[in-house]
């Protein structure tokens, strides 16, 4: 890596207006140079990026094959204990040599020559190394531990497996600071987590349209009937929106109260008083974390949305798929010790969340149609002024601040 | 050794068991997934719910949680009640971009037959959806898994799992299939 392309501006020809995160200019979502850019900056880099719960790799030589922003990667569990990540790309001929999405072994190999990765992704057999009766092969010089699958940083915290291409990144407690590690641990508490179920989608639309969604409570006050008329997320309910000191982070925070019609509802056209679920269990929340908060719907930069909706618990993981599409993995989890009917609420719950969720159906087809907006006009800017424009934390839901935040950081660290 | 996926433990593939029925039960059943498919290629998601007994299961499932045995569902209705409430979201209060639907089912295979009243039927399914100023898109491709029983002489389903193979779904699935 070169100094021009990790300082200043960097290879792209793109100047951020005024540096103005209050005008999010368009070409932000549609820029291939932006996006390739991204890959480097924001999801390579000293970022931790989201790669896999230790629930899914509990045994030595469990595997599950992951992504850190576009690049495929190999999640295993050591003999040693220890979870590694390795690209999943030969260093010999770049092959992707992993095929399969889990699974359990000692060893991977690619098929195309067979160099054998040990589970660290260090290199540890090439057929014919030293030729043939004594002709061809690799040269004396060959060192073994040079020619690995690169390797990336890894970190495991309560039960969930993060990892960073610079291995000289933060500690993963410095990066998500103080308030934004309690609400993590909020929900990994290091309680044995289970995996119950994956749901996947391709949207439409720039990776971080999904990520300012999730940083915008404005959106839910209206658009969500569901979130609305059942009083699961609303703006007349006692709410925050919290970041991280660099923006970077956030949490959008409700506290459940009674849905009914009040000053506030009269603006929310999409609340439905006469809407009576024929089977109300969808909705049969039970209590279960400590204090009174029932949502925190946690962004944790650049590519896990950590969901805590009622009693449906999941890891959305991000993985862009160019400027215009990304793919969105849900893996919904309980804890091990759930009882049955809890872990049948958050079966039911799921309902609300994924492809075909009831919550999530209006965000993937909204964001679809932002980017069908977007796309044409790469010189015109989006606008985000609810609540001013600062990144304060509020206690309230009518702001942007927390995607004002987000800017101030990718600014930052793209060098627009 | 890895879990790679057998054929066997993959739904699309042939079914364990094939009965013979009399034709005209054949017919019916027949008429049974048109008149299915008809339904919900015409977006009529209440007429879609009658197609259910009260204490229906239907569930849309992706296939690594089939094989791998994870509860979690696309969809996941287990009453009537439920089918209803989906239907009625589908039609009244989810944001969707217009689009025409179209199901196409083939194969359809009796697997087993309690007299003319019971059976276990599987079948291929394929989706696809057309949008404004788009080609012709794959939505899902996959297997149903049916029992059916009859009703007041009416052929119902009281269960329904819709095994997809395709994994990723684009953008959103706003409707059963």
């Amino acid at each position: 890596m070169t100094e021009s392309s990790t300082q200043s501006n960097g290879p792209n020809s793109r100047q951020w207006p005024d540096k103005n995160i209050s005008s999010i200019p368009l070409w932000v979502y549609s820029d291939p140079e932006i996006y390739q850019l991204e890959q480097e900056r924001v999801f390579g880099g000293a970022n931790w990026n989201y790669v896999a719960l230790s629930a899914e790799i509990p045994k030595t030589g469990d595997f599950v094959r992951s992504n850190v922003g576009d690049k495929s990667v190999v999640v295993t569990r050591g003999a040693d204990g220890v979870a590694n990540v390795f690209v999943n790309r030969c260093a010999h001929r770049a092959a992707a040599f992993c095929k399969e999405d889990h699974g359990n072994a000692t060893s991977f190999m690619c098929p195309y020559h067979q160099w054998t990765y040990d589970l660290k992704g260090s290199l540890t057999g090439v057929p014919f190394r030293r030729g043939y009766k004594g002709q061809g092969g690799l040269g004396p010089d060959f060192k073994m531990p040079e020619h690995g699958a690169q390797q990336l940083k890894v970190t495991e915290r309560n039960g969930v497996i993060f990892a960073a291409f610079d291995h000289d990144v933060e500690s993963f407690e410095d990066y998500l600071g103080p308030n934004m590690l309690g609400y993590f641990d909020r929900v990994f508490d290091g309680r044995e987590i289970e995996v119950l179920g994956y749901t996947r989608q391709r949207i439409d639309c720039n990776w971080k349209l999904m990520f300012e969604n999730l940083k915008d409570p404005y959106h839910a006050s209206v658009l969500h009937v569901f979130l609305i008329t059942f009083g699961l997320f609303r703006l007349d309910q006692e709410s925050a929106v919290e970041m991280d000191e660099t923006g970077r982070h956030g949490a959008l925070i409700s506290r459940k109260g009674a849905q009914a019609l009040n000053t506030a509802t009269e603006q929310m056209t999409n609340f439905r008083s006469d809407l009576k679920l024929k089977d109300p269990r969808l909705i049969d929340v039970a209590k279960e974390f400590p204090g009174d908060i029932s949502v925190v719907m946690q962004t944790v930069w650049p590519n896990l949305i950590l969901q805590q909706q009622s009693n449906t618990l999941a890891m959305r993981h991000l993985v862009p798929r160019g400027p215009n599409a990304f793919d969105l993995n849900w893996t919904f989890f309980g804890y091990a010790d759930d009882t049955p009917e809890m872990r049948q609420r958050r079966i039911r719950q799921a309902n609300l969340m994924g492809p075909a969720g009831l919550v999530s159906i209006d965000d993937s087809e909204i964001l679809s149609m932002s980017q069908k907006g977007i796309r044409p006009y790469p010189e015109e800017s989006a606008f985000a002024e609810m609540g001013g424009t600062g990144t304060e934390d509020t206690k309230h839901m009518i702001t942007e601040a927390g995607i004002r935040g987000f800017y101030k950081h990718y600014i930052k660290v793209m060098g627009l | 050794m890895s879990t790679q996926l057998k054929p066997s433990d993959i739904p699309a593939s042939a079914p364990k068991a094939r009965v013979i029925v009399p034709a005209d039960l054949r017919f019916e059943i027949a008429d049974l997934y048109a008149a299915y498919t008809d339904t919900l290629d015409a977006a009529d998601y209440k007429a879609w719910a009658e197609f259910f007994v009260d204490d229906a299961m239907y569930r849309i499932v992706p296939r690594e949680n089939y094989i791998r045995g994870f509860p979690i569902a696309t969809m996941h209705c287990e009453s009537k009640g439920m089918i209803e409430d989906r239907a009625y979201a589908c039609e009244q209060l989810n944001l969707v971009q217009p689009r025409v639907l179209r199901h196409f089912v083939s194969g359809v295979t009796i697997e087993s037959a309690e007299g003319s009243d019971r059976f276990k039927v599987g079948a291929n399914f394929l989706v696809v959806q057309t949008c404004f100023e788009q080609m012709t898109e794959i939505v899902m491709a996959g297997r149903y898994i049916d029992d059916i029983v009859r009703r007041d002489g009416r052929l119902l389903f009281q269960s329904r799992l819709c095994v997809y193979d395709s994994l990723l779904i684009p953008t959103s699935l706003v409707a059963p299939v």
